[in-house]
């Protein structure tokens, strides 16, 4: 028993050792956007001996911190709304008919999870750009294109655990099926609802390279306009961290509510 | 739901059309393009496999291919070891466990982009620092060689994605039988007999999806790429996602891009294929 306690504290330990580690990148990030430029030169691996927060106030200025927030709030939360409500409604639909019609359709929703980005990003760009689309409106269209597959899959699954005479139960009370969707097996998809927002947005709010391609720089959002001042102050690393710490604030801080519904819903993202 | 009510098509209609003026019609628009001159807006000549057959001589292009393979091997081998560890580590009931599982988690929250930027920051002045301190030759000038430049994106890929992996092992470290564990140590089975023979062999359809999920990401990277190295030095770190978007995108050579993203897709829909194919074999053998 004694040799067990040990064991533990031994793993303890070492499980203590690795996070401090795993945090390391984010410790020197921290620190060194308090530091002056000489700071950083002079140590890079201590705490700062004069605190300075004026790389912050530049970074938030640069960065058009507030406008680019708002831009990615927009987009995300559009989008995954959209991706929401659309991609439960065939999902059922595709789970409830069970014809070939309807297996086919669902075979080829799958399968565009095969096609990777980059096989239809020069065309894709190309035919949007034709019909005046690369602006916000076009890339919550995209997202909903590229987003639906995998969220469609997820919620053609949890169907299988609703029970069909619910359906026909609503039915025989007069309801029709866009009543039956919305009031009875909507609330019941909550979960995977849950699961399939999560997805989503930590991909679209993190996105880089589409939106790249699509909004011009009034629409940036947070990584495109860390791509640029980035850009400009290579080599000035104070401000540089200062910004990259800034962006990732309001990540930790809905990590740090809502953590365990994240990894809930991305393991069921990747196991099912 | 019968295929000719008006519901049926009602529902499926709108990401019916999202996903075919987004995906399937520029695929096949390309892949058309991919024949021709095509310079974004017009072809106006029709060339066969040309772009094909200048591809098969595209240093840059075949080198980007190997570098991304190369990537890939170090990366899947990295992190599901590293993975699997972190989840045996969070699953042996310490009090810190799922503080644990937040800290080793976290960077995939972050986007691949900031995280190469902060990375960049470490290679290049944090490992100097301690390199300087400690004496280490070794850990200066990082992502000024290809060679360092390979090893960071790596350990930068280990460091996001080994916490991923994590949770899909954790998934299937926690459906193993507590009893199973239990009689296992009851006949005298010592802590590694039971991960060998009771887990491991519980756990391996993890392994399936973890290999492939890996893999497919480590060929799609791409702003993890550009943030650390932007394929630097000369091209040496450019991986397949960054050499087509620079053919198209900085070169403007569209149809030879097309070309490129054509051969890219068939090279990750063969591995997403290969890996539905272990899934339906494995589900026939259990």
């Amino acid at each position: 028993m004694k040799q067990k306690k040990r064991n533990k504290l031994i793993i303890g330990v070492i499980g203590t050792l690795l996070a401090l580690l795993w945090l390391s990148p984010f410790y020197l990030m921290v620190v060194n956007s308090f530091k002056t430029k000489k700071g950083i030169f002079s140590n890079v691996l201590g705490i700062p001996e004069e605190w300075t927060f004026v790389n912050f106030k530049q970074a938030f200025i640069d960065l058009d911190f507030v406008n680019a927030f708002m831009n990615s709030l927009l987009i995300s939360v559009v989008s995954v709304t959209i991706i929401i409500l659309f991609s439960s409604m065939a999902g059922y639909a595709l789970a409830r008919n069970k014809s070939k019609i309807s297996n086919a359709l669902f075979m080829v929703f799958v399968a565009a999870m095969l096609i990777p980005f980059q096989s239809v990003m020069i065309p894709l760009i190309s035919l949007f750009g034709k019909v005046d689309m690369l602006n916000p409106g076009g890339l919550i269209f995209m997202y909903l294109g590229f987003g639906c597959s995998l969220s469609i899959f997820l919620y053609h699954g949890a169907m299988s655990s609703i029970p069909a005479s619910l359906d026909e139960a609503a039915t025989i009370d007069g309801a029709n099926r866009w009543q039956i969707f919305w009031k009875i097996i909507f609330p019941m998809l909550k979960p995977i609802s849950v699961t399939v927002m999560i997805l989503n947005i930590i991909w679209i709010w993190n996105d880089y390279l589409l939106p790249s391609l699509v909004l011009s720089a009034e629409n940036a959002t947070i990584p495109l306009n860390m791509f640029f001042f980035f850009g400009q102050y290579t080599k000035q690393w104070h401000l540089a961290l200062a910004g990259l710490t800034l962006a990732i604030i309001p990540i930790i801080i809905v990590y740090f509510f809502a953590q365990k519904q994240i990894i809930k819903g991305v393991t069921d993202g990747a196991v099912k | 739901m019968k295929n000719r009510s008006v519901s049926f098509w009602l529902f499926i209609t709108p990401t019916l059309i999202s996903l075919a003026l987004v995906v399937f019609v520029p695929f096949i628009y390309g892949f058309f393009y991919s024949f021709s001159d095509w310079n974004g807006l017009k072809a106006t000549e029709f060339l066969g496999l040309a772009n094909y057959a200048e591809l098969l001589q595209d240093e840059a292009f075949i080198s980007s291919i190997w570098f991304t393979i190369k990537f890939a091997v170090a990366s899947i081998i990295l992190v599901n070891i590293i993975g699997l560890g972190l989840a045996l580590l969070v699953t042996q009931k310490l009090k810190s466990s799922s503080i644990l599982r937040t800290v080793f988690f976290m960077p995939n929250l972050i986007g691949g982009l900031i995280l190469g930027f902060i990375w960049q920051f470490i290679f290049i002045s944090a490992f100097d620092a301690v390199g300087s301190a400690l004496g280490i030759e070794a850990l200066s000038g990082w992502l000024s060689t290809s060679e360092t430049g390979f090893w960071g994106m790596v350990i930068l890929n280990v460091w996001q994605y080994a916490g991923y992996i994590m949770i899909i092992y954790i998934a299937y470290l926690e459906s193993v039988p507590e009893e199973l564990l239990e009689a296992a140590e009851m006949d005298g089975a010592n802590s590694f007999k039971r991960f060998w023979n009771v887990k491991f062999p519980l756990v391996a359809p993890a392994f399936t999806i973890s290999l492939f999920l890996t893999l497919s990401n480590a060929f799609k990277l791409y702003d993890q790429n550009l943030a650390l190295t932007n394929g630097g030095p000369f091209r040496s770190t450019e991986m397949v996602a960054m050499n087509i978007y620079n053919s198209a995108f900085k070169e403007y050579d569209m149809a030879y891009a097309q070309a490129k993203a054509v051969i890219f897709f068939i090279l990750v829909a063969v591995v997403a294929l290969t890996q539905v194919y272990y899934n339906k074999k494995r589900e026939v053998d259990l």
